[in-house]
């Protein structure tokens, strides 16, 4: 039932969005978005080099593997940073390009005329992810829907394990070095649980329109709510329900299902951005004040 | 040799690199050094849509148009961002990574759709994602030539308003320049930048041209000018080996090679350059340590200490490394080790501190004595 095209885009999509969303939350509260554009981009030069070690693409050794990538461009980022040669915005700006840039190579040297082609690393084919299935637990699953359950159900553990670390290392990192809580690990940790994610959702999105989903929900959900737990809930929300939307504009349409799920997010923002607009206009006029806008955080 | 410089493509591919080479070099130092360098990244992934629809609306691939298209998505990128960081309380980097994110999705929708719709002349669209040298016409070569030209020109006449934004924005804005007018067109620029490579480097990876030579540039020079001059040398010259590489070796995009060159220059010029490189700071900081005795330290703190009339003062390590110009570290640890200073914590989140023991505080007594003695004879007896 899983291997259903129409479920298994719809389930893959959302699995994508909700993981995504998840994990993005923290990221963009941070102020660190941009973390996941290098982050999501470095990952190519994993995908490629497990891919020319092991001959695969998929499987728990080359979602680590090229997850290492992802971590390794933060590392980089942060040494670069380290040396006060370089602000951070061009040392993630110097190390990603360097490290996509190596993957792309590699598949042009190396992976001529294989399943392996820059197109679908960078767009992704969610249309098709229903097409290689594996066993699983008794049931047929997609491979690529396999593989965000399992990072989902990953990521999901340690947001709700470390909830209290994390909130406090977001919000308030000094003092969570002071209560031992280890901002620092935590941080660590949770990049390489969004370029695992990343990795595994490649196949679906690819690199770039991954950036969507961790972004823009969590993006719309902060200018709704100031809790963190029903930012959370609402940018999960949110990417869940793009997915279907995208999927059936998509079809209607006829062009990219990713990057029409993508762009349904994009719409929620819309909204947020609007609702946000219209209620502090109706804050100013009963304070009476010009008061300042809610923003400039 | 000759038969390679006078071949027609490899010419095209040339010129056209050596121009995209210098404006993301020029242009790019600007962004680098008002800390703005991921805007090149987000007006590019952001130029994808409107290349596209630059197509749809002309019907051919041709460049004008294609360029048009993307500055005009470059300009609504702009504009998007503005009011993200202005009307709401999101932050620039989710701005930023906002609009990338779904300017590409909207170029990827419309990619599709041009695609599905047929047509023998998408067939080159693709070639925007990561650049094709080889595709490069000399008819391509004029508009790009005449937005370099027409970006250089403007650098020129608004070169002290530009100079005095970029070091010092707050006394801009106090002299009376229209700050914000400026980091719009400042903004524009950057996505002028962005078009004039899309043909060869490709829209993913624009934003390495952006950075790149800009930030190796800075590592060798101190002044505007020359970071200038030698950011365009850089980009120049990664853009015109990157693009000869991959026309000669069918199969490689232009835009990663070209890239990897500019980050090659980068790591290089961080690593050696001669003022800022680390491998040369290093080895100052080492040949410093190595002619600096542990025992003048131990004076520096002692003097300190004797100036604020408390033997037991907490002197902060980052103060003796800016005295001396280096890591001190390893002299103090020495210090500490023959038991002349112990580390002290002043406050808990400053760094480290250190103070005198009272075996330190005799010996560096008996040391300036002694010093002051040697210094007195010498005077005395007119020797040197």
């Amino acid at each position: 039932m899983l291997v259903d095209p129409i479920i298994a885009i719809l389930l893959t999509g959302a699995l994508v969005g909700i993981s995504g969303a998840l994990l993005g939350s923290f990221l963009v509260l941070r102020g660190n978005s941009m973390l996941a554009d290098a982050i999501s981009h470095s990952i190519l030069f994993g995908i490629a080099a497990a891919w020319l070690m092991t001959g695969q693409t998929s499987g728990p050794l080359q979602i680590i593997g090229a997850a290492l990538s992802g971590v390794l461009a933060v590392f980089l980022i942060e040494l670069l940073t380290r040396t006060r040669r370089l602000r951070d915005d061009a040392a993630i700006g110097l190390v990603f390009p360097a490290l996509f840039s190596a993957g792309v190579v590699l598949i042009n040297v190396f992976a001529r005329d294989v399943h392996l082609d820059e197109h679908t690393v960078l767009l992704g084919e969610i249309g098709f992810v229903w097409l290689d299935s594996v066993m699983f637990a008794g049931i047929e699953w997609p491979r690529a829907m396999l593989a965000m359950t399992l990072m989902l159900a990953i990521d999901g553990v340690f947001v709700l394990a470390f909830y209290k670390a994390l909130k406090l290392a977001t919000f308030d990192p000094d003092s969570a070095r002071i209560l031992g809580l280890m901002p620092g690990l935590i941080f660590y940790a949770h990049l390489s649980l969004l370029s695992g994610t990343a990795v595994a959702a490649f196949d679906a999105v690819g690199v770039v329109l991954f950036i969507a989903f961790v972004v823009v929900p969590p993006a719309a959900a902060y200018l709704v709510t100031r809790r963190l737990v029903s930012m959370i809930a609402l940018a999960m929300l949110i990417a869940a329900v793009s997915a279907p939307i995208g999927y059936w504009a998509a079809v209607w349409l006829d062009v990219s299902i990713g990057g029409m799920m993508a762009l349904a997010t994009g719409g929620f923002l819309l909204l947020a951005y609007i609702w946000r607009r219209c209620r502090d206009g109706h804050q100013r006029r009963i304070n009476g004040v010009q008061a300042p806008p809610s923003s400039s955080a | 040799m000759l038969a390679f410089l006078t071949d027609y493509t490899l010419q095209n591919v040339m010129i056209g690199a050596a121009l995209i080479g210098v404006i993301s070099g020029v242009l790019g130092c600007f962004a680098v050094l008002r800390r703005q360098s991921l805007l090149g990244d987000t007006l590019s992934h952001a130029a994808l849509p409107g290349v596209c629809l630059g197509f749809l609306i002309v019907g051919t691939r041709s460049m004008e148009s294609l360029m048009a298209g993307a500055l005009v998505s470059g300009l609504m990128a702009t504009l998007l961002l503005i009011a993200l960081t202005r009307h709401t309380r999101l932050k620039m980097d989710a701005a930023l990574a906002i609009i990338l994110s779904l300017g590409f999705a909207l170029g990827v929708v419309l990619l599709t759709y041009i695609q599905n719709r047929g047509g023998a002349a998408q067939a080159g669209l693709d070639s925007f994602l990561f650049g094709q040298a080889a595709a490069t016409a000399r008819a391509d070569l004029y508009p790009m030539a005449i937005i370099v030209a027409f970006a250089l020109a403007l650098v020129v006449i608004f070169w002290k308003p530009l100079k005095l934004m970029t070091f010092d924005p707050e006394y801009a804005a106090v002299a009376g320049l229209p700050v914000r007018l400026l980091e719009l067109f400042l903004t524009g620029m950057i996505a002028l930048a962005v078009v004039v490579g899309l043909q060869m480097v490709g829209v993913v990876l624009m934003t390495a041209m952006v950075i790149a030579p800009g930030a190796a540039a800075r590592q060798w020079c101190a002044s505007l000018l020359g970071m200038l001059i030698l950011a365009a040398v850089f980009g120049a010259v990664a853009g015109i080996t990157g693009g000869v590489i991959s026309a000669l070796a069918p199969g490689l995009s232009t835009g990663p090679v070209v890239v990897l060159i500019a980050s090659a220059i980068a790591l290089f010029s961080l690593l050696f350059a001669p003022q800022r490189g680390l491998i040369p700071t290093y080895w100052r900081r080492r040949h410093r340590l190595g002619h600096t005795s542990s025992d003048r330290v131990l004076l520096t703190v002692y003097e300190l200490a004797r100036e604020h009339g408390d033997w037991s003062y907490r002197v902060e390590q980052g103060a003796i490394d800016a005295y001396y110009g280096m890591l001190t570290e390893p002299l103090l640890l020495a210090l500490a080790q023959r038991g002349l200073l112990a580390s002290a914590q002043h406050m808990p989140d400053e760094g480290p501190h250190w103070q005198l023991t009272q075996d330190g505080c005799e010996y560096a007594a008996s040391r300036s004595a002694q010093r002051r003695r040697d210094w007195r004879l010498n005077r005395a007896s007119g020797s040197p």
